[in-house]
């Protein structure tokens, strides 16, 4: 394989990496017809990343002979080839990447302001190919945002905190940090953020959802995002299923499979979720919800988590990986949970899924919400809409 | 603030004694060689020269002309003296780092000879701070026997560019091999680290290349080592003019003349980022020498130089 890249896309590319870095420790390289693909999976295995390059990406790209030009290296020495990234635009005409399996080279060429000449040998490991099997199109929810606007929510959350809960209703987002131990849950600041529906580009809502996902992970994804300023895509539904960010331009397509914390001693396939009332009964205590969302702390057992799925803190159930060469595309089939045990974290099971009372309430604003009998409706309608039976391996909905 | 109106017992007591008006312009350029805490102090007429080495393989120069102080006597022909740098640094630097404009602290250096301390008078803002640190044995600096003609490949750079590269490299390379040659690639700075090798090329008719003399690629060295047995002992001897009949057997190694160990070229990069032009050159042997061409607070020139021994350690091959 061999390919040439000029000017700013450089910088793209090196974004890409730095990008992938927060992520996971080795990165995937391969060329493919449809152009060049890194990827990474983080040590759990419950974060995949796929950055994919079209052909027009780069000034030349010339794709292998075989398709088994696969390889894998320590995302270090990639990073140290584009070392100083903020003075990349200023110094770097042009980047060359070189791949010969046969021969062993792995060879990253920059060519420099004042005819310097940059080259870097790296080597690597043949690797089997890393492919994440999701479909975003079959994922109830849909939200599209220009990347300042999660830059910005992201912000107020402490750089410290590992995982985020999102909850989505109608009208708008709310972004939670998610507390394991109900000890600390008593002494952590509890940070909520609300994003209104009209702050994003796209917001197609069909199921009202919790979702706990690594905030790690989408600050990876971020870092890309903010410097090409392309509009990041959130595709999810219901917890325990990946959530996937996807950013895409005319030669580039960004893919982020997040796994979110699912509900343990649920049966492990999707018949059976379909079946569950995820949602308690709504209350008339909906109302009082929205009364907090723009102060952190919450009230008693009237507010909180009422009407929204609770957030269970269970196994994450990583989405399916494939190891093996020559597995299907990323673009078709359903995602199946794995095993429960394999990858991160294991949780005491809550007796109740309700939320320890909280401390105080807080007393601004009202809200603006539909009722609840219509929250209802929509929310039993979009049932129907979920996720189809596992075995299905063309997607089509179950009756 | 002159501090001429402060003389100590007459100055004719002192076999040197050199004023600055801003010490900025001593103490700067002698961080540039502080990686070690002791240094030789050389005084002539011509200046001062501070000398700083580690363990014989590197040598790092100072050279503070005469002209850069605003009063240089001296007594002899050479005055030296060894003292803990990083002391003296504290001392000079006495006063803080920060650098409020139009304000400066002044230096008065004072040393009455063998076997006494050497005097420092700072002076800011009315405030002074009298230094007195103990003199040492002066030892006898290498000699590294570089000489002009010896040279075999000279070049001189912008050392913006340098820079660049320098803060860029491989430091999991314990080596960093420099390839100067009349062809391709003229001057390359390479690495051979964990993740792989770099190579920094720098072509002879770049803009950053100020002078590019260049006679020969200096790479390799080739050493034979041949086995004899005679009169039943075993003798090896080194040559590469020998009567092979009378070999037993030999094993040729290559030793590359152009390899210096990253960790002793490293403190050189202090010198670099306060220079503008740096000369690289090698002599026959392989043994290098950077020159660095500092300007000081006052715009005024001053050097610095580090020599360098070539890489002993070799693979087999």
């Amino acid at each position: 394989m061999d390919c040439i890249l000029i000017g700013s896309n450089v910088k793209v590319l090196a974004k890409a990496v730095q990008s992938l870095s927060r992520l996971g420790e080795e990165l995937y390289l391969e060329p493919q017809e449809n152009g060049l693909a890194l990827r990474t999976v983080n040590s759990s295995r419950s974060a995949y990343a796929c950055f994919l390059f079209s052909p027009l990406f780069f000034q030349k790209y010339t794709p292998p002979k075989s398709s088994t030009q696969r390889c894998k290296m320590v995302i270090k020495s990639v990073q140290a080839v584009f070392k100083s990234l903020s003075s990349l635009e200023k110094t770097v005409e042009k980047c060359r990447i070189e791949l010969d399996i046969e021969k062993s080279r792995l060879t990253f060429t920059l060519h420099c302001k004042h005819g310097l000449l940059k080259t870097h040998n790296l080597s690597f490991q043949d690797s089997e190919s890393l492919q994440a099997v999701f479909d975003k199109e079959g994922c109830a929810n849909t939200l599209t945002a220009q990347p300042k606007l999660l830059v910005d929510t992201v912000l107020h959350f402490p750089p410290s905190l590992e995982e985020v809960r999102v909850s989505v209703n109608d009208e708008r987002v709310l972004f939670r940090n998610h507390v394991e131990d109900e000890a600390e849950q008593s002494k952590a600041m509890m940070t909520e953020f609300c994003l209104s529906a009209e702050e994003f580009d796209r917001f197609v809502v069909n199921m009202h959802t919790c979702i706990t996902f690594c905030l790690k992970e989408l600050r990876g994804l971020l870092v890309f995002a903010e410097s090409s300023g392309l509009p990041v895509s959130l595709y999810f539904d219901e917890p325990g299923r990946p959530m996937v960010l996807s950013l895409t331009d005319s030669v580039l397509e960004v893919n982020f499979v997040l796994a979110t914390l699912s509900e343990e001693g649920q049966p492990r396939n999707h018949n059976s979720n379909m079946r569950r009332v995820s949602e308690p009964p709504i209350t008339d205590d909906f109302m009082n919800d929205d009364v907090d969302y723009i102060i952190a702390m919450e009230a008693g057992e009237l507010a909180g988590d009422s009407d929204w799925p609770e957030p269970p803190r269970h196994a994450l159930t990583p989405p399916r990986l494939h190891g093996a060469a020559g597995d299907q595309q990323e673009s078709s089939g359903e995602c199946e949970d794995e095993d429960g045990q394999q990858g991160a974290v294991e949780t005491p099971v809550e007796e109740s899924g309700r939320p320890p009372n909280k401390k105080f309430r807080s007393l601004f604003f009202g809200s603006v919400l539909p009722t609840p009998s219509q929250m209802s409706n929509r929310t039993l309608q979009s049932q129907e809409v979920l996720a189809s039976d596992s075995e299905d391996e063309d997607g089509s909905p179950s009756p | 603030m002159p501090l001429s109106t402060q003389s100590d017992q007459g100055d004719g007591q002192y076999v040197l004694v050199a004023s600055l008006d801003n010490v900025r312009n001593l103490s700067n350029i002698l961080k540039a060689i502080a990686f070690k805490d002791h240094a030789l102090f050389n005084a002539t007429p011509n200046g001062l020269k501070v000398t700083v080495e580690d363990s014989k393989c590197l040598q790092a120069n100072a050279f503070i002309q005469s002209e850069i102080f605003q009063e240089f006597t001296i007594q002899e022909d050479s005055v030296s003296f060894q003292v803990n740098l990083t002391v003296l640094l504290d001392c000079l630097t006495i006063f803080g780092g920060s650098t409020v404009p139009g304000v400066t602290t002044a230096l008065r250096l004072c040393y009455n000879g063998y076997g006494y301390p050497l005097k420092l008078f700072l002076e800011e803002g009315g405030v002074v701070t009298v230094c007195k640190i103990n003199t040492q044995e002066p030892e006898e600096p290498i000699d590294f026997e570089f000489c002009s003609t010896n040279v075999t490949n000279k070049v001189i750079l912008q050392s913006d560019s340098l820079r660049e590269a320098f803060s860029e490299l491989d430091m999991t390379s314990e080596v960093l091999q420099i390839t100067m040659s009349p062809s391709q690639p003229y001057f390359r700075l390479s690495t051979f680290g964990n993740s792989g090798n770099a190579h920094y090329d720098y072509p002879k008719d770049s803009d950053m290349m100020e002078l590019f003399q260049c006679t020969k690629t200096q790479t390799n060295r080739s050493v034979t080592h041949f086995f004899l047995i005679n009169k039943g002992r075993f003798f090896c001897h080194q040559s590469s003019n020998y009567n092979h009949n009378h070999l037993h057997g030999f094993n040729s190694t290559v030793i590359p003349l152009s390899r210096y160990k990253m960790s002793l070229l490293k403190p050189s990069t202090k010198a670099l980022a306060l220079s503008c032009k740096v000369s690289v050159r090698t002599d026959s042997q392989g043994f290098l020498s950077l020159q660095y061409l500092v300007r000081n607070d006052d715009g005024q020139i001053c050097f610095v130089e580090y020599y360098c021994c070539p890489d002993e350690d070799v693979e087999e091959e």
